[in-house]
C-alpha cells in the first residue's frame, strides 16, 4: 500500500494501470499455477514410462507412448465409439435444440413456462443426471420398461443396457436430454435478436416458410450455431461421467469413450505416461475440431449487419 | 479508486486471517478416513463406531468418508498422489495389497500386531493384509460369496431342498421359470465391474477351474474355463439367468431379489439381513435360506465360492500414523466387530469359539443363520491372485466374459485374448 502512495507522479492512467495489474495478479497467479502447469507436467510425463506410485523413476520413452498408443486398435475402436457418440449427440441436440428454439420464439401460449422449464435438465449435474437414467434404464425396476409395458409397447420388460451398441445410444439419449436446453436457449437468444424486417421482406416478396427459414432465419444464426457447436462438441467429445454412472463402459466396453479410457488407463491401471500421452491426443483431436468448425462455419464476410 | 484500494486492503487482510486459521489450528489430531459404502456394513454402523471413538479419544478426531466399491481404488490412488497424503486410513480389497504394498502407500505395520492378534484372528483373514512376509493393515472383513434362495419360490414349484450342484439349480430353475412363478430364476452379478469376477471365479472354481496356475501364468482359458463361460452364456439363452445380470453389481442383485423376482442369487453376506430381516428394503423377509454354494458336477470339489476380504490400512506419509493405528485397532477389536456382526463377521476366530459363538449369533437375528453359514462355507473360499497388475489384469478379464456373454466374441477366443494380456502384464 505504501508503494502505491509514493507513486503519486504517475498519471493516473498509468497508477490505474499498475492497480489493474495488482488486481488481476491473484487470478493469473491462480490460472497459471492450476491450468498451465499440470498442461505442461501432464506433458512431460507422456514423454516417461511413468506409474503410480511413490518414490519411482520415470523411463524416457520419448514418442514412445503415442506410437504405441496409434498401434493400438484399441484406441482406434475407442476413437470410432467417441466420434459416433459426438456425431449423434450433438446432430440430434442441434436438430431438436432449434426446433424447440424456433418454438420458444414463435410465443406460443405457455411460451414462459416452456423456456423456464428447459433449464432443468441443464442445470441437473452430470452425475445427477447419469444415475437418474441408469435408474430408468434398470431392466427390473426401471421406469423406460414401466412406462413401454403400461402402453402396450413391449409385453416383456426388456434388459437395456446388455448390448453394447443399444447401451451406447441409450447413454447417447442421456446425454441428450441433458444437453438439448443448452442449444436450444442460445440458439432462441440469437433468434430474438434478429431482424424482423428480412423475413417480411422475403414474405412480402411470396418466400414460403420453408425458404424464409432456409434462405433468411438459418444464414443468420450460424454464428449462434457455430458456439454452441463448438461448445457442445468439444464437450462430447471429452464425455466421461455420465458414461461412468450408467454403463463404467460396458457392456464388453461398448460405451468406453477416449476420456473414460484415459481414466482406466491412468487412475484405474496406473499407467500416468500412457495416460498423459492420451489426454495430449485428445486435446489435440478437440483442438482439430474447433478448427474445423470455425473454417467452415465462421464467414465473417457474409455478415448481415 | 478509494473503493479500488480498500478491495485491495480487504482481500490483502482476509488472506492473512485465513492463512492464521491454517496455523492456530491446535485442536485434536484429525484422522481422515475413506471406506466404502456398499456391501458391507451399512453407513449408519460405521459412523456410531466413529462416534464411540472420538467420543472415548477427545485428543482425536476421526473424520470418515464413504464412496461405491468400485469407485474406492481410484480415489486411493489419486489421494495419494498429494502430500501429505488426502487419507490416513482407508480401506484396501485384498486384491489390490500387492499393489499399494509396491507402490509405498501402505505403511508396514508388522511390529504392531501382537501375539494375541496372531493367534486369534483367522490365518485366512491375515493372509489378506500380509504382502511378502510383511502386514500392511488390519483386517477387516472377511466375506465370501453366499447362496441365497427363496423357500417360498421353492415350496410353490414343488422343490424341498436348495440345490447342491449348479446341474440341479439349472433343472429346478427350469421347473420354477416352467411354472411360471418368476420370469428368471437367478439374478448374478455379471455387470463389467469387479462383481463380474467374482461370480466367475465362483464358478470356476467349482468347475475344478482356476484363475492362475502354481507359476501364476493364466489357467482361466483352459477347457475347464471354456466350459463354465459357456455355461454362463447358455444360462442366459436358457432364460434362466436374468439377461440383465451383465450389466449388474451386488446391489441390482439385492435389489431384484428383494422384490421376489428371482429364486436364487449369491451375494455377501450383507444382503442376508437386508433382504430377510429389512422390510424398508425388501418384499420377501421371512422367506429366505442360505446354502452351500453349489458346484459343478464333475468339478471334483462339494463347494466353491469367491473369498471377497479386505483390511483397513494407513498411508505410510501420513502425519497421524500412530493415531490412525488406534482408531484402526478400536474398529477391528473383538468387542466392535461382535457388536456390529450384523452385515460383516468377525475375523476373530476366538469369537467363533465357545461361549462366545453362542454370544455371536445373539446379537442380531441374522447372526442366528449368517455365523453357522460362515464357518460351514469358509473352506471352500478361493481368493484372487495378489499381483501388482491385478485392476488391469482383471479389467481385461472382466472385458473377455462380457464380451462372450454379448457374444461378440466366443468363450475361447475371449480367454485366450484375456490369457494373453495378462502375460503381458507379467513381463
Amino acid at each position: 500500500m505504501a508503494a502505491l502512495r509514493g507513486k503519486t507522479s504517475l498519471t493516473l492512467r498509468q497508477r490505474d494501470t499498475i492497480i489493474g495489474l495488482l488486481l488481476i495478479a491473484p487470478s493469473l497467479v491462480i490460472i497459471f499455477g492450476i491450468v498451465l502447469q499440470p498442461i505442461l507436467s501432464t506433458l512431460y510425463l507422456s514423454f516417461f514410462d511413468a506409474d503410480l506410485g511413490l518414490g519411482r523413476t520415470n523411463i524416457f520413452l520419448g514418442l514412445g507412448n503415442y506410437l504405441d498408443l496409434l498401434a493400438d486398435p484399441v484406441f482406434w475402436e475407442t476413437i470410432q465409439r467417441t466420434l459416433y457418440f459426438t456425431l449423434v449427440s450433438v446432430g440430434v441436440e442441434l436438430v431438436l435444440g432449434l426446433g424447440i428454439a424456433q418454438l420458444i420464439h414463435a410465443h406460443p401460449p405457455g411460451w414462459r413456462i416452456l423456456r423456464a422449464s428447459l433449464i432443468i435438465p441443464w442445470a441437473v449435474p452430470t452425475i445427477v443426471n447419469g444415475t437418474m437414467w441408469r435408474w430408468i434404464y434398470n431392466a427390473d425396476y426401471g421406469a423406460l420398461n414401466g412406462l413401454l409395458l403400461q402402453l402396450g409397447i413391449i409385453d416383456k420388460y426388456i434388459p437395456w443396457l446388455t448390448k453394447p451398441f443399444t447401451a451406447m445410444n441409450l447413454v447417447i439419449l442421456a446425454d441428450i436430454w441433458h444437453s438439448v436446453p443448452f442449444i436450444a436457449l442460445i440458439l432462441q437468444a440469437a433468434l430474438a435478436t434478429l431482424p424482423e424486417e428480412l423475413e417480411e421482406a422475403a414474405e412480402v416478396d411470396g418466400a414460403t416458410p420453408w425458404q424464409r427459414f432456409w434462405f433468411v432465419r438459418l444464414p443468420l444464426l450460424r454464428a449462434a450455431i457455430l458456439v454452441a457447436l463448438v461448445i457442445r462438441t468439444v464437450e462430447a467429445f471429452r464425455v466421461f461421467d455420465i458414461i461412468y454412472v450408467i454403463t463404467a463402459g460396458g457392456p464388453a466396453f461398448g460405451t468406453v469413450t477416449i476420456s473414460y479410457l484415459t481414466y482406466l488407463e491412468t487412475f484405474s491401471f496406473g499407467n500416468v505416461g500412457r495416460g498423459s500421452a492420451l489426454s495430449f491426443l485428445i486435446s489435440i483431436i478437440t483442438l482439430l475440431l474447433a478448427f474445423i468448425y470455425i473454417r467452415f462455419l465462421y464467414r465473417p464476410e457474409e455478415r448481415m449487419e | 479508486m478509494k473503493t479500488v484500494l480498500r478491495l485491495f486492503a480487504f482481500v490483502i487482510v482476509l488472506s492473512l486471517i485465513l492463512a492464521g486459521c491454517q496455523q492456530a489450528e491446535q485442536g485434536p489430531a484429525t484422522v481422515r478416513v475413506l471406506a466404502m459404502e456398499q456391501a458391507g456394513p451399512t453407513v449408519d454402523e460405521m459412523n456410531s463406531i466413529v462416534a464411540e471413538f472420538n467420543e472415548e479419544n477427545p485428543n482425536v478426531e476421526v473424520v470418515i468418508e464413504y464412496v461405491s466399491y468400485d469407485a474406492l481404488h481410484d480415489k486411493i490412488t489419486t489421494a495419494m498422489a498429494s502430500s501429505p497424503p488426502a487419507y490416513d486410513v482407508f480401506l484396501v480389497d485384498d486384491i489390490w495389497y500387492a499393489e499399494f504394498a509396491d507402490a509405498g502407500y501402505i505403511w508396514d505395520v508388522s511390529d504392531k500386531i501382537t501375539p494375541e492378534m496372531q493367534e486369534n484372528i483367522f490365518d485366512a483373514a491375515w493372509d489378506i493384509t500380509v504382502v511378502q512376509g510383511k502386514t500392511y493393515g488390519m483386517p477387516w472383513l472377511l466375506d465370501q460369496k453366499y447362496f441365497y434362495y427363496n423357500e417360498e419360490i421353492l415350496n410353490q414349484a414343488g422343490i424341498t431342498e436348495p440345490p447342491k450342484t449348479w446341474e440341479e439349480m439349472v433343472e429346478q430353475a427350469k421347473v420354477i421359470k416352467d411354472q411360471g412363478i418368476v420370469e428368471y430364476p437367478i439374478v448374478w452379478s455379471w455387470g463389467q465391474y469387479e462383481a463380474a469376477i467374482c461370480d466367475w471365479v465362483t464358478l470356476l472354481y467349482g468347475n475344478g477351474g482356476s484363475l492362475v496356475d502354481d507359476a501364476g501364468n493364466p489357467a482361466f482359458n483352459d477347457a475347464k474355463g471354456v466350459e463354465t463361460l459357456t455355461w454362463m452364456l447358455q444360462s442366459i439363452d436358457d432364460g434362466i439367468t436374468n439377461p440383465a445380470s451383465v450389466s449388474y453389481v451386488e446391489e441390482d442383485v439385492r435389489n431384484v431379489f428383494s422384490q421376489g423376482k428371482a429364486a436364487f442369487a449369491t451375494n455377501w453376506v450383507y444382503m442376508y439381513d437386508l433382504v430377510n430381516f429389512n422390510e424398508d428394503e425388501s418384499q420377501v423377509t421371512g422367506k429366505i435360506k442360505m446354502s452351500l454354494m453349489p458346484a459343478f458336477e464333475g468339478g471334483g470339489v462339494v463347494s466353491a465360492t469367491q473369498d471377497g476380504s479386505m483390511g483397513f490400512s494407513i498411508a505410510a506419509e501420513s502425519p497421524a500414523k500412530e493415531v490412525a493405528w488406534d482408531y484402526i485397532e478400536y474398529l477391528t477389536s473383538e468387542d466392535v466387530q461382535n457388536r456390529y456382526s450384523a452385515h460383516l463377521l468377525p475375523i476373530w476366530k476366538t469369537s467363533f469359539q465357545g461361549e462366545q459363538l453362542e454370544t455371536l449369533m445373539g446379537y442380531t437375528e441374522s447372526n442366528k443363520t449368517t455365523v453357522p453359514m460362515f464357518s460351514e462355507q469358509f473352506p471352500y473360499s478361493y481368493v484372487r491372485p495378489k499381483v501388482t497388475f491385478y485392476p488391469e489384469a482383471s479389467k481385461a478379464l472382466q472385458l473377455a466374459l462380457q464380451e462372450a456373454l454379448t457374444k461378440s466374441k466366443s468363450p475361447q477366443q475371449a480367454l485366450d485374448d484375456a490369457a494373453t494380456k495378462w502375460v503381458s502384464f507379467m513381463e
